[in-house]
């Protein structure tokens, strides 16, 4: 039991980076931001190299068994940080010569960190430490980027925010003192012994915290105000990358618990079926497509959930949801990205005759989507096919039928999006900007974003080997 | 690269560079289509020839790699003599569409595209030996269809597309629930149809099995359709544009029927035999419920859409026969099961030219209503013959492919369980609705809106004739197709029969 700090280099460097980037992006003139911009991209791609490079190495853990440095923990590094670095795509059309530019890639790069240490800990008090390093710069890019409506939004997230975080505290402080430690091995060991209703009460304040921070039902309210509320950077990393780390959070978290007591594995596939349910019918009357997009990430929380169903009873569960997790950023922020490109465009009618306009806009949006219901080739097809997969193969195929039905819904409003963008424009229809200005930057992370969803979805196969592998508590 | 995968991926590829080069003019591209159509041909020409069984359970032209080792998927393709005739069929008509749509003038580049896309993955389908690999095509088999009749479509094309879309997908994530279900049951866990095949993982517990094997037949059910599944197909053939329909009708429906000799039978012998009466019944009654409704109609497409709920009924009912294993019955079985897949190849020539046909009256006369036409036979003579050709096809008159199809079916059902028989009058029907439409539109004097309706043109008829034409010397010489699918039938039989 040591500390060796250097197995948190990829947490390091982000942080180190957020912190050059503040200091740094001081001294920049207005125009030069750019710099701070370059300086957070080579943070996250060190990061990235150094998450490799740990990842091809073994599973060992860091502070005193309190952080893993396991495939879970490597694959979330590495999908938080190339979604950050995907998210600064889409900053560079929005933030671009803005006041608080590198303000807001610095608060990008310190939440993104907090992601970081969410995915790896293994200590119910470092889980804590991980959701507010998430939170409080989360609550100033909501702020920051999003105009007046972002201020409303900004609240409503900062409130939501503060309760779970006090469930959280709650959940931590109760099984803290039933089971005389915070350590998952502890837990795993002293919660089945424990008073049954005290350690419901704590896993559930555990669960509802990072529920908050991964956008799931029964704390999502604030999911679709901020997306919509807020501006596009900010909407793109809110629902994609604290997901990241809550939900491998809640994994470990299901996985540590549920070793002595398989019920938590059905509370989870319950929590996981109320996401998609709630989510997917929320979504379908929605007009505003960030809106719409807020809700269905609401749903993507619920179908990221189903392989936490199957957390130990079924070898497929952790590469298959470690595998949905990058799948789900892809085509998640290929799909923000197209709205950032089309900043003004805040209906769905809007969209009618995109496909004549702007025919790559209208192929990456279809692409996105089409991704996110889970059409093969596309990389959230395989997805969704090996978790449901693994739920069935752990004893749940109710819940492969709940996903398949979930997904048939959501094909719905998916589908009022698309389907306009790619029929006849209307005499009088909306205008769309020409390739060009500050707009090319978000159209470019769109069309990379959709191209890796198929690439990984093609490539599936050389991605899973490097995704299976133990869980450490 | 192997056969089967070049003739897979060459259209793919053409549509990806016809997509993505809008500088190609409209000529270029209308003939670059029909070019990639006729080189596909000559690929399934060669490998028709060089095809020779490959016994039970096996595949010709096999080709394996690895995709996603973590569940045992793999790109696995190959051809038996259940899969060649629809392969070929396939690429027939979708040659025949590439003529037909050479005067198309909306967005010729696109649209090649799409077709190509949609040959590519049609072929897939019939082609594919691994479940997931299957389903990938499939799925990518909706989207293309959704966009050719969203946007090529006439009428309410918009709402047809929405509905065709949503109604097959629900009924392929269906199809991929059965496939989880099969995998899991399997051990070692496997998605590889030949593996599957082998180790008919279900044979054991008849109420997994029989849950596994219903969600695999509503999820080919809705897309072959059956009834109570068919209620998408008439809007979507309806609004779809004449090549549009055409492949929707003599490829796209035929993966419904596909699966069920591919992937539900020989996996499933078990659970396939507990339920061969129902899925006898869906026939019988698909049979005549289509029949009675298409009789119905006056829009000559629906009625046309209705017949195939008809003609696909007579598969599902041989099939479903074929599951009856009676004392001595093999033969009558495997008799229906080969009726019922030259019915897939008869149906795909014989609906594709008239759904083509049908197109030609749109194009004129901008409906499709039987009632505003008369004595159409006096300006249009060869449309008129034509037409009456493949509508004389279509109700199983000796001398066509029909015959041969449906003759096979009744022959090998009716011995295997008598009560089939009461889905004979289903011919009768059908031959009266076709006798009934010919004579209102083609005979009498030249009223309504067959004045001035021209004849047949080039285009037309090189790609509406070849269709008839093949189906005529399947009716005449049966052998060649026959000789490839009988011994497939064979192992059918007793692979249901284990």
């Amino acid at each position: 039991m040591q500390m060796r700090p250097a197995l948190l280099l990829p947490e390091i460097l982000v942080f180190v980076g957020g912190l050059v980037v503040l200091l740094g992006g001081s001294f920049l003139p207005r125009q030069r931001q750019w710099i701070a911009r370059a300086v957070a991209a080579v943070a996250l791609l060190g990061a990235t190299v150094a998450a490799a490079v740990a990842m091809a190495g073994p599973e060992q853990s860091a502070f005193s068994g309190t952080f893993a440095v396991d495939v879970a923990t490597g694959a979330a590094r590495i999908i938080a940080a190339l979604t950050t670095l995907l998210v600064l795509g889409v900053a560079s059309g929005e933030l671009a010569g803005s006041p608080r530019e590198s303000d807001t890639y610095a608060l990008l790069l310190f939440a993104t960190t907090g992601v970081m240490v969410l995915a790896g800990t293994t200590d119910l008090l470092v889980l804590v430490a991980g959701f507010l390093l998430v939170s409080i710069p989360l609550y100033g890019i909501v702020g920051l980027t999003g105009g007046r409506s972002g201020a409303e939004a900004a609240m409503k997230t900062y409130l939501m925010g503060a309760l779970s975080g006090i469930l959280l505290m709650l959940g931590v402080t109760v099984l803290y003192a039933v089971a005389g430690g915070t350590d998952y091995a502890l837990l795993r060991d002293a919660l089945p012994g424990a008073p049954a209703a005290a350690v419901g009460v704590g896993v559930l304040g555990v669960l509802a915290g990072l529920l908050f921070k991964a956008g799931g039902v029964p704390l999502h309210f604030w999911i679709p105000d901020a997306a919509q509320g807020t501006g596009g950077t900010a909407a793109t990393f809110l629902t994609t990358v604290p997901k990241i780390g809550a939900l491998v959070a809640v994994y470990r978290f299901v996985a540590t618990i549920s070793e002595g007591d398989g019920s938590w594995l059905v509370v989870a596939g319950v929590l996981a079926t109320t996401s998609m349910v709630v989510g997917n019918l929320a979504a379908y009357w929605q007009t505003d497509p960030r809106r719409l997009l807020g809700w269905s990430t609401v749903a993507q929380v619920g179908f990221l959930l189903v392989p936490v169903a199957a957390a130990g009873r079924s070898g497929l569960a952790l590469p298959s949801f470690l595998f949905y997790l990058a799948a789900y950023a892809l085509a998640n922020v290929a799909a923000f990205a197209v709205t950032a490109a089309l900043p003004h465009h805040r209906e769905l009618s809007d969209y009618r005759g995109l496909a004549r306009s702007r025919p790559g806009l209208a192929l990456a949006l279809l692409v996105a989507l089409l991704g996110l219901v889970g059409t093969p080739p596309l990389a959230v097809f395989v997805g969704k096919l090996t978790t449901a997969t693994a739920a069935w193969d752990g004893g749940h195929g109710w819940l492969a039928l709940v996903v398949m039905l979930n997904s048939v819904l959501s094909l719905f409003y998916y589908l009022r999006w698309f389907a306009p963008a790619f029929a006849r424009p209307t005499d009088n229809g909306a205008n769309f900007p020409g390739p060009g200005g500050t707009a090319t930057w978000p159209a470019a992370t769109a069309g990379v974003a959709a191209t890796a969803s198929l690439g990984l979805g093609i490539l599936a196969g050389f991605l899973w080997a490097a995704l299976e592998g133990p869980l450490l508590f | 690269m192997s056969m089967l995968s070049l003739i897979v991926f060459l259209p793919l590829a053409g549509a990806i560079v016809l997509a993505a080069m809008p500088t190609i003019g409209p000529a270029v591209a209308r003939w670059a289509w029909v070019a990639v159509s006729a080189v596909e041909l000559v690929l399934v020409g060669v490998l028709w020839v060089g095809y020779e069984d490959p016994g039970q359970n096996a595949l010709a032209y096999e080709q394996q790699v690895p995709w996603i080792p973590g569940v045992n998927s793999s790109y696995h393709v190959g051809v038996d003599g259940l899969s060649l005739p629809l392969v070929a069929m396939t690429t027939i008509v979708f040659l025949a569409c590439a003529v037909y749509a050479l005067r198309q003038p909306d967005r010729p580049r696109i649209q090649a595209a799409l077709f190509l896309f949609l040959q590519g993955v049609s072929l897939g389908v019939f082609v594919a030996a691994d479940l997931i690999l299957f389903f990938v095509f499939f799925d990518l088999s909706i989207v293309g269809m959704y966009f050719v009749i969203a946007g090529w479509g006439h009428g309410n094309a918009a709402r047809s597309a929405l509905k065709f879309f949503l109604y097959t997908f629900l009924g392929s994530l269906a199809l991929l629930l059965g496939f989880i279900g099969l995998y899991v049951a399997a051990a070692p866990h496997t998605f590889d149809i030949p593996e599957l095949v082998a180790a008919t993982p279900l044979d054991d517990s008849p109420l997994t099995g029989g849950l596994v094997l219903a969600a695999i037949v509503v999820g080919l059910a809705v897309k072959t359709p059956t009834v109570p599944f068919h209620t998408w197909l008439p809007p979507a053939h309806t609004d779809a544009p004449a090549t549009g329909s055409a492949v929707l009708a003599a490829v796209l429906l035929k993966m419904g029927t596909y699966g069920f000799v591919r992937i539900a039978m020989p996996m499933l012998p078990e659970a396939w035999r507990s339920w061969a009466w129902a899925i006898v019944a869906i026939g019988i009654v698909s049979v005549l419920y289509g029949a009675f409704v298409a009789l119905a109609q006056t829009d000559l497409k629906r009625m046309v859409a209705y017949t195939s709920v008809n003609h696909m009924g007579y598969i599902v009912l041989a099939l479903g026969a074929a599951g009856l294993v009676a004392e001595g019955a093999e033969q009558a079985r495997s008799v229906a099961v080969t009726g019922a897949v030259v019915q897939m190849v008869s149906h795909g020539l014989i609906t594709a030219a008239l759904f083509l046909l049908a197109g030609v009256m749109q194009d004129r006369a901008g409906t499709y209503d039987m009632g505003s036409y008369g004595g159409l036979a006096g300006p249009a003579p060869r449309y008129a013959a034509l037409f009456a050709v493949g509508a004389f096809a279509s109700l199983g008159l000796p001398g066509f492919s029909g015959f041969i199809a449906e003759f096979q079916i009744f022959a090998g059902s009716i011995a295997v369980a008598p009560v089939t028989a009461i889905a004979l009058p289903g011919i009768l029907v059908t031959a009266a609705l076709f006798l009934r439409a010919l004579q209102q539109v083609f005979t009498g004097p030249t009223e309504g809106r067959s004045p001035g309706f021209a004849d047949l043109r080039v285009r037309e008829l090189w790609s509406v004739g070849p269709l008839l034409a093949l189906s005529v010397l399947i009716g005449v010489l049966p052998r060649v197709l026959l000789e490839v699918i009988e011994p497939a039938s064979a192992a059918l039989v007793s692979l249901v029969g284990r």
